[in-house]
């Protein structure tokens, strides 16, 4: 899968400097664990921001070929932070049967970005999500935390403007 | 029966509950439930009464072949990872990565009894040998991730798992792994790959896991809902299991059922139901008077089932006989209004996605026929595009590394088999009968059912509506008219109008 | 844990919990597998603990349990009395089970309603 760099700089704490040693230090030995680690940074980070990548490189003395390889192929790995907000749609077949594909489109218009994409103000990010397995809902749309179930094009624009003030 | 129990619907009259057996029933995070409803009665018992040998013969004798789509016989894996020197390093893997769109049953065991696949695990490590196991999971499930992270801690603080279990001297551990979403990584050779850590592509088979498997060391891979029939088989016997089901494929098979149907959930049926007293009897049939079209099983994998099938005994033989897979058992039902060319391309398009790239056949070929399927349904097709499409498809198939591309196309063919009609429609007439596919369509007023009062017109974004000068009988007002060129498809005028004089074709 | 016979003990200790086998003993499971949960699950769990314990009811246990099949009635809540009764309630709020609570459970009476017996399947 095709993934977009991001466009907004880096820019990482201390704090999350001291996490991220700490987890390469309790994996250290531990056979096959660069996936393991990369998982840690990501929800250390929110996302895989290329310095992220190089570091952890350097650190587990592998090529930064092999990690971004790994972080590249994997859908899970994102190389863009999320919004305050981060807005997903399952397009899993029992959703995409009962129409998200247009509820999909409804929402790149309302948001004005592409899936994968952020807003520029950070606050909206938007994703296409595989299968969560809450098919008897379907179609399923996730904003962080909460699940809106049987979505219809129509309820997109007034479930969206809930999170926008 | 009284009717306000579960049991007493047809729903779950039709069902025979095997690998479901506790899930709604017992705390998954209480193991002392699990084992009052017979938990680690067979490990006990494989441990301190049976040979390695006499377990692998009895899963052989119950016929239990795997339920991850392959079917292959459970009993004959294990065999294969039998012998060699003693305390050569073996693994049991759990396939957890369950990523056909629309599956969802590996979840809801993991979720609702997550120590009959711990318990599984360790039966399966005794009789092959190993001494370690991971489950590989899927990150998108973090529930079931949570209550088996408990389920493995609590089985250490009873002892099942850890050393000299039962006191029989045998030793087993598991660890969870969780998948980063790709699909490719539920093809066994691919799942071991990125349980080392690197990118999840396959590899060649032979030499096959059971060989040379997980950090090159012979490993049996089990998908969860073959395991969670293991603890039973032992504690019942392999007669009882091999009494349920067909000729060749015994036992019980759990269906998600999705899509245009009634009831949709899961169900676990023995093998060899028909396909009508699942959509019809547990279904309860197609909402809204529709009528059902076909049934699609094994997802991105697998193909559809059409009405001219309904009454065909479900199991892997007959399945497979007219192109369709069981696969794991997302079951998505389908009616009139879907569109089967949509339908395929929807696969096709998910394929394209999550082929790993690592070869050609399916890297190029699957992006090549969603080309194809692209320009048919936008209404540039040709009748040669479906002899190359055939062609195509048939070469990625026999050409593709592994599993995932050699049965990408399966979707494509069986449509084109079971719906061919419907292809030619959207390439000759530039139609698309179920009315799905956007360029195809086309907006029209009935001027005999138009009033016209003019809402159309005024929600029309484009100006595509005029009034004509043609007035119905019995009518004050002339109707209106689409002009097709102007026309953007989006609905509105259909949504609007009160009077059904709009129609989409 | 050493023998089947630690095994059985365990078993023999809580089967009558999961099939209560006193009159009057209750069991109230909720299903709370992902498609419970984003149906709405949670809440009516609280909310079924919270009343249970206000009316300070004996001889009821509450109990999360994974899912029983049927999505699209998610949240579901049965329950399971002496005899092998066994009571399905189907797509529930926090209203609906308190109102289950105080009058199935406390008062004997199954809500007819919010049963299984007045949907299609």
């Amino acid at each position: 899968m095709k993934k977009k760099l991001t466009t907004v700089p880096f820019n990482g704490t201390e704090e999350q400097l001291r996490k991220l040693d700490e987890l390469i230090e309790s994996k250290r030995g531990v056979k096959g664990s660069l996936m393991s680690v990369l998982q840690g940074a990501q929800d250390i980070y929110g996302y895989l921001p290329i310095e992220v990548q190089r570091y952890i490189a350097s650190k587990l003395d592998v090529s930064l070929s092999e990690v971004y390889g790994v972080a590249s192929f994997y859908s899970q790995f994102t190389f863009n932070p999320k919004g305050t907000y981060s807005v997903s749609i399952c397009l899993g077949t029992a959703c995409y049967v009962k129409g998200s594909g247009a509820v999909l489109e409804k929402l790149k218009e309302v948001l004005g970005i592409e899936e994968g994409e952020i807003t520029p103000d950070r606050t909206f990010s938007l994703e296409v999500t595989r299968c969560i397995g809450a098919c008897g809902l379907a179609p399923v749309m996730i904003i962080n935390n909460d699940v809106y179930s049987k979505m219809t094009p129509d309820e997109v624009e007034g479930i969206i403007a809930k999170y926008r003030i | 029966m009284d009717n306000t129990s579960i049991l007493s619907t047809r729903f779950y009259g039709g069902q025979k509950r095997v690998a479901l057996r506790n899930c709604g029933i017992i705390d998954p995070e209480n193991i002392d439930e699990y084992i009052a409803v017979d938990g680690y009665q067979a490990l006990a018992k494989v441990l301190t009464q049976m040979t390695p040998q006499q377990v692998v013969d009895e899963i052989t004798k119950s016929g239990l072949r795997g339920r991850g789509g392959g079917g292959f016989p459970t009993g004959r894996k294990w065999q294969f990872a039998m012998g060699g020197e003693p305390g050569t390093q073996k693994y049991v893997v759990c396939n957890a990565d369950e990523g056909d769109p629309g599956a969802f049953m590996d979840r809801s065991v993991l979720e609702g009894d997550p120590h009959s696949v711990i318990e599984a695990m360790a039966i399966a490590g005794y009789a092959i040998g190993a001494s370690e196991g991971y489950i590989y999971v899927r990150a998108e499930y973090p529930v079931a991730i949570k209550r088996l992270e408990l389920a493995i801690k609590s089985a250490r603080e009873y002892g099942f798992l850890g050393k000299n279990i039962f006191g029989s001297g045998f030793n087993f551990d598991i660890q969870l792994r969780l998948g980063a979403g790709a699909f490719v990584c539920g093809e066994e050779t691919a799942l071991l790959t990125s349980i080392e850590g690197k990118r999840g592509e396959p590899r060649p088979r032979p030499p096959y896991p059971a060989v040379k498997g997980l950090f090159g060391c012979p490993t049996i891979i089990n998908n969860v809902e073959t395991l969670a029939c293991v603890a039973q088989i032992i504690n019942k016997g392999a007669d009882w299991f091999a009494s349920m089901g067909t000729e060749k494929s015994k036992g019980t098979k759990v269906f998600a059922l999705g899509g245009k149907i009634t009831n949709t959930g899961l169900i676990e049926v023995p093998m060899g139901t028909t396909l009508r007293e699942v959509i019809y009897d547990i279904g309860g049939g197609i909402p809204g008077g529709k009528q059902f079209k076909a049934a699609q099983t094994g997802g991105p994998s697998g193909g559809c089932i059409p009405k001219e099938h309904l009454d065909a005994p479900i199991d892997y033989e007959n399945l497979s006989a007219i192109g369709c897979i069981m696969g794991s058992g997302g079951m998505i039902v389908m009616d009139e209004d879907n569109c089967m060319v949509d339908i395929a391309k929807f696969f096709l398009g998910f394929t394209v996605d999550e082929s790993c790239g690592k070869c050609t056949p399916c890297r190029v070929g699957t992006k090549r026929m969603l080309e194809m399927l692209d320009k048919i349904t936008s209404g540039n097709g040709e009748m040669e595009d479906l002899k190359r499409l055939e062609e195509l498809a048939n070469y990625v198939k026999s050409c593709s590394l592994c599993g995932l591309g050699q049965t990408a196309p399966n979707p494509v063919l069986s449509t084109l088999r079971f719906f061919r009609d419907e292809y030619i429609a959207h390439i000759v007439e530039k139609r698309c009968p179920a009315g799905v596919c956007k360029d195809l369509l086309r907006f029209t007023i009935d001027r005999d059912k138009c009033i016209g009062c003019g809402m159309c017109s005024k929600v029309c974004p484009s100006n595509a509506i005029y009034v004509t000068d043609y007035t119905a009988p019995g009518r004050r007002k002339p109707s209106y008219a689409i002009d097709p060129e102007k026309c953007i498809k989006c609905g509105a005028c259909r949504d609007t109008c009160k009077f059904g004089a709009i129609e989409k074709k | 844990m050493k023998t089947i016979s630690d095994l059985n003990a365990i078993k023999a200790k809580v089967i009558d919990k999961i099939y209560p086998k006193n009159p009057g003993e209750k069991r109230i499971v909720i299903g709370l597998a992902t498609c419970g949960i984003s149906a709405g699950a949670q809440p009516v769990y609280d909310e079924i603990v919270k009343a249970v314990k206000e009316l300070g009811l004996d001889g009821v246990s509450v109990v999360a349990t994974g899912c029983v099949g049927i999505c699209q009635y998610e949240p579901i809540v049965e329950v399971f009395e002496s005899g092998g009764k066994r009571v399905t309630y189907v797509s529930m709020t926090p209203e609906k089970a308190r109102r289950v609570v105080q009058e199935h459970i406390a008062g004997g009476v199954p809500v007819l309603e919010y049963t299984v017996a007045n949907t299609k399947l």
